[in-house]
């Protein structure tokens, strides 16, 4: 039996004549993480809004926590735990006060206000950062402290927007830590993301929206598996002879390669394992042009994002049309979300 | 597994009924205004340079600009102080603009609206924290009123019906800034959005110079806007002379302003 804790049908939102969101349907069942997964712009936010209370959907239905987020948006409120885009908390008051003031608006006794900020405070590895000021904290210590804000209601479904977006690598891994244990915890999580490699690690299934609609759903290797097999990169080491490597790829592979005249990399799908890449290099030797690299890998989600959408995941944020970031690629030089 | 999603709602209360309901909207008001008022605990300085610059008002206008000014039958400290409050709440009503703003640029408002507390009290706790820091102010002003020569010509009953009919005044501006807070992208734009609206108001008005002495064209709308019938009513019941049509008109003002502008406030917290 399913066991949807988020369910939402046919939502649709228009700001003006822009259509954000466009009959987007999405399940999420109890104690799974899913990812949505998209560029900026994609709707995303829009639907956690919707999924939040935050904004009423122009047609459709949303259920979370079994409540409707329209007609039962009360109910709805006190079942979830949303941490936004922004780190929301407040600088003047301490940590413990920032936690504090949120058990005060979910009406909890005052003892038990102070049992669940020291641990929540504890959970997050910010028990003796606690008693300062939260302008004194780091990006993550805020992250971490907005992340909390959202725990102290104990909501049974937690929902979270971008939530390392702007921040450095190192970090960014702390987090993820720190979500990890709350999915094991048995939590039911939905989180958004623009990064491919976030949704590889957290989430369950990833359910990815472009242009307010789904266009693609299933677990990481579901959507790999949609590319038809493994990647076969060459990468030639004069320029001039590009044009002839597409050709030559395009003979070895079973799907149309794609060019990166930058880097002066072709990939394309191909079967047949390593000797596909001997195949491919014998050909290549035969016609005397010299590899600086040749290789075959499983796809990323970044690739398959490519497949899909025709443009990266962080391309649209960086507003080049030409494929910037290799898979896998250091987070740190993604382009940060435009506010 | 047959569990309603949902049974776990134990963990935080729905408000039922209409009592319950209210009870929350009180103690969530509470809540948001003990949040504000912390605040300006925490930046000690905002606080004394709030207060300051009343205070250089009235030293400005009693002891630069008032040698100039004459009104007839008071002296023109006596005339001064009751404007100078109401100008200085109408300039306080401007942190609500500004504390909104802020509040809604750092993403609270947001996490406040996904929280299951009361919905009105995240305006009301800002108005009312507002309220507060101007009873303050008032206090201030009139112990810098006393020490530069100011004296209350009818009696301390009188002078404090006028003290709160300008904080009811401010109280009622609140919500038309927390209106100009709540469409300001940020905090510096809702400052500067404000004075458009706060300028005309404050200097058009009878606060400072007798509207008799102003060109006639300006007359029609400095005598009857709502800042110079508070002032008015304040000063007569400060100073003495007819208070009764003053002090209604001023009281219908601040209903007014409250009945109009707060629905449009909190129309836009929604959309916020």
């Amino acid at each position: 039996m399913t066991d949807a804790v988020i369910e939402a049908r046919g939502v649709s939102k228009s700001f003006g004549t822009t259509r954000a969101l466009e009959g987007v349907d999405l399940v999420v069942e109890r104690g799974t993480v899913l990812g949505l997964l998209g560029p900026n712009g994609a709707g995303k936010t829009t639907l956690v809004r919707i999924l939040t209370t935050l904004l009423a959907p122009d047609a459709g239905t949303a259920r979370v926590a079994g409540h409707d987020v329209v007609r039962e948006a009360p109910r709805v409120r006190a079942a979830i735990g949303l941490a936004g885009q922004f780190a929301a908390v407040d600088d003047l008051l301490t940590g413990r006060e920032n936690l504090e003031l949120v058990g005060l608006l979910y009406h909890l006794p005052k003892a038990e206000r102070k049992r669940r900020a020291g641990e929540v405070l504890e959970r997050l590895g910010l028990t003796d950062a606690g008693d300062r000021l939260a302008r004194t904290y780091s990006g993550g210590m805020r992250r971490r402290l907005d992340l909390g804000a959202s725990l102290v209601g104990r909501p049974s479904v937690l929902i979270l927007d971008e939530p390392t977006t702007g921040l450095d690598p190192a970090t960014r891994v702390d987090l993820w830590g720190f979500i990890e244990d709350l999915v094991a915890s048995g939590m039911t999580l939905l989180l958004t993301t623009q990064y491919l490699e976030e949704a590889d690690r957290l989430a369950n299934r990833i359910v990815v929206i472009d242009h307010g609609r789904t266009i693609a759903e299933g677990t990481a290797s579901e959507l790999k598996d949609q590319l038809g097999g493994d990647l076969l990169e060459v990468t030639v080491a004069d320029p001039a002879a590009l044009d002839r490597a597409v050709e030559l790829v395009a003979g070895l592979a079973h799907g149309s390669p794609t060019v990166d005249r930058v880097k002066r990399l072709v990939s394309a799908p191909a079967t047949g394992k390593a000797a596909a890449v001997v195949a491919a290099a014998s050909r290549f030797q035969a016609e005397g042009i010299d590899l600086e690299e040749i290789s075959l890998r499983r796809p990323s989600l970044d690739d398959v994002f490519l497949a899909l959408t025709g443009h990266g995941a962080e391309d649209v944020a960086a507003g080049s049309g030409e494929r910037t970031a290799s898979a896998g690629g250091a987070p740190a030089r993604r382009a940060r979300r435009a506010s | 597994m047959t569990t309603i999603a949902g049974e776990r709602v134990g963990a935080a209360r729905v408000a039922r009924g209409p009592l319950r309901r209210f009870r929350w909207g009180v103690s969530d008001t509470l809540t948001v205004v003990q949040r504000n008022l912390l605040a300006y605990l925490r930046i000690p300085e905002a606080l004394f340079f709030s207060s300051v610059q009343p205070i250089m008002f009235v030293l400005l206008f009693r002891y630069v600009f008032g040698g100039a000014i004459h009104v007839p039958g008071v002296s023109y400290v006596n005339y001064l102080i009751p404007g100078i409050f109401v100008q200085t709440v109408a300039f306080g009503a401007v942190s609500t603009s500004i504390g909104l703003a802020e509040d809604l640029q750092k993403g609270l408002i947001e996490r406040f609206r996904a929280l299951p507390m009361a919905r009105s009290a995240v305006l009301t706790g800002r108005t009312v924290a507002d309220l507060a820091r101007n009873v303050v102010v008032v206090l201030i002003i009139t112990a810098v009123g006393y020490a530069v020569g100011f004296r209350i010509q009818t009696n301390v009953a009188a002078f404090v019906a006028g003290l709160l009919l300008l904080l009811l005044f401010a109280y009622a501006l609140s919500w038309g800034f927390a209106v100009i807070g709540l469409s300001a992208p940020n905090s510096e734009t809702a400052q500067v959005m404000s004075f458009p609206v706060l300028f005309p108001l404050t200097f058009a008005s009878s606060a400072f110079v007798p509207v008799a002495s102003m060109p006639s064209w300006l007359r029609g709308f400095a005598e009857h806007q709502p800042v110079s019938v508070v002032v008015d009513a304040a000063r007569a019941l400060m100073l003495g002379g007819p208070t009764a049509s003053y002090v209604w008109q001023s009281v219908a003002w601040s209903v007014g302003i409250v009945v109009v502008l707060a629905p449009l406030a909190v129309r836009r917290y929604r959309r916020a």
